[in-house]
């Protein structure tokens, strides 16, 4: 009882969130690279993005990586999303807990003495990624809403209509890349969250919880 | 001046395919330097295959997306852009112009009548306007005040098969573009006439030009010269080049 107590800290992501976060991840990515070479095209701000960092060398390049991508990421947030539900990832792990947490764990974090337990999600966490799964929902419907104005119509009207719609998009882009930059950041400073990203299980962890799953059965 | 014209459309295919190898070129030379090295993977020909593939499977849902009853919203005349942007594969200095008097348009393909049809024959016709929004394939968008015959009764008085598959456009600017027949059917796609209350300017396509707002500007052709209608895939101008054959909006 005991030991099965003790495994579940050790709970690491599962095989469906890693492979659909590398997914997403990827074309995420790329949706972002032929986003700003489409964004060239015709800037609504006045500047652009370097070419180097855009995908697809020409606009109708830029276009197919975009739709390209736009299918697998949608392909894995709808899995990702179905799971998250359904095996109550999203309720156990992501949802944010009360001001309070947030402001305990925000200075800790501050002063870089947060703990990251394996399997378990800080204060600061849940809001990360709650906050970006939302911006990355609103990325794809007003995205839709640009790309289907006549056929989404409903949707170009929520997002206040065409122009309206693209200028959301950019901003909701802008608020990923802003993310990714912390995201990225935070995981390099927390080696062992990357780890468990890509293996499923933590270095430390590995031989210990594999002795305690024998003990379970 | 007809021996040149013909010189021009015969050469056209080979100048395009350059045209693409040049693109796909700076495709290599702007993405080799990149992080996300995709970019020079598009002269590859499997990720170029890949990419054309998954355009393909964008314009099949595009297809499915697309209803004959949804309509464009259509605005105030107050809501018009001033002035209606002039946009072509060419400089405005490069425009072509053709007398109206003289300008016929060639109907071919699978159609009962394939005279060709004047300007007078489409004045006699009911004319439709529309104040909608033009959006480009750059993002950018203006709304505009068309009027014109509807397709659909220009294809029903040819006797068209409207079973078929596209309906093609050829331009005497040695543009071209095809749309399907779902498309060419709907209620606010018409062959325009007049731009405000007077014909085409020749900035705007003059004698006519294909409006369809359910579409994105590459498939809204000016100096319109033929139809055709097909069962076999004609592609258009900038499609050929990369753009999604589907352009829908």
């Amino acid at each position: 009882m005991l030991s099965s107590r003790r495994v579940r800290p050790r709970r690491t992501p599962s095989p469906v969130i890693r492979i659909t976060h590398w997914i997403g991840a990827l074309s995420m990515l790329a949706m972002i690279g032929s986003g700003w070479q489409i964004y060239n095209a015709s800037p609504i701000l006045p500047f652009e993005f370097p070419a180097w960092a855009t995908l697809g060398g020409w606009l109708g390049s830029g276009i197919a990586w975009h739709f390209a991508a736009m299918w697998v990421l949608m392909a894995a947030g709808v899995v990702y999303m179905g799971y998250g539900v359904l095996s109550g990832h999203f309720r156990r792990d992501l949802r944010p807990v009360g001001p309070r947490a947030i402001g305990r764990d925000m200075a800790q974090a501050l002063r870089c003495r947060l703990s990251h337990a394996a399997g378990h999600y800080n204060a600061v966490q849940r809001l990360l990624y709650t906050g970006v799964l939302i911006v990355a929902l609103l990325t794809v419907a007003s995205g839709l809403s640009i790309w289907k104005p006549v056929q989404l119509g409903w949707l170009t009207w929520l997002f206040g209509g065409y122009d309206v719609a693209r200028r959301i998009h950019v901003a909701m882009m802008t608020l990923i890349v802003a993310f990714l930059f912390i995201h990225i950041a935070l995981a390099l400073l927390v080696p062992s969250t990357l780890f468990g990203m890509v293996f499923g299980r933590h270095p430390s962890a590995a031989p210990e919880a594999s002795v305690q799953k024998g003990a379970a059965r | 001046m007809s021996q040149h014209r013909l010189d021009r459309s015969a050469i056209a295919p080979e100048l395009r395919r350059i045209e693409r190898r040049l693109m796909l070129k700076g495709a290599l030379s702007l993405g080799g330097l990149s992080m996300l090295s995709g970019c020079a993977l598009d002269d590859e020909p499997s990720v170029e295959r890949a990419l054309s593939a998954m355009s393909r499977f964008t314009d099949r849902m595009q297809a499915l997306l697309f209803s004959r009853q949804r309509l464009a919203r259509e605005f105030d005349a107050s809501r018009i852009t001033h002035p209606f942007p002039y946009n072509a594969y060419y400089d405005e200095s490069a425009i072509r112009t053709v007398d109206p008097a003289g300008w016929r348009l060639e109907v071919g393909g699978l159609v009962s009548d394939r005279r060709p049809w004047t300007l007078a024959q489409f004045r006699a016709l009911p004319q439709k306007r529309q104040i909608t929004r033009h959006i480009c394939v750059e993002g950018w968008s203006a709304i505009g005040d068309w009027s014109g015959v509807p397709l659909s009764m220009f294809l029903q008085r040819v006797g068209a098969d409207l079973r078929a598959k596209y309906v093609n456009f050829r331009c005497f600017d040695d543009y071209s573009t095809s749309i399907d027949m779902a498309t060419a059917l709907h209620p606010q796609t018409i062959l325009a006439l007049d731009y405000g209350d007077h014909a085409l300017p020749p900035a705007y396509g003059a004698p006519m030009k294909v409006r369809i707002p359910t579409k994105l500007g590459y498939k809204n052709p000016k100096y319109l010269a033929s139809i055709e209608v097909t069962n076999r895939f004609p592609g258009g101008y900038w499609e050929d080049q990369g753009y999604d054959w589907f352009g829908g909006s």
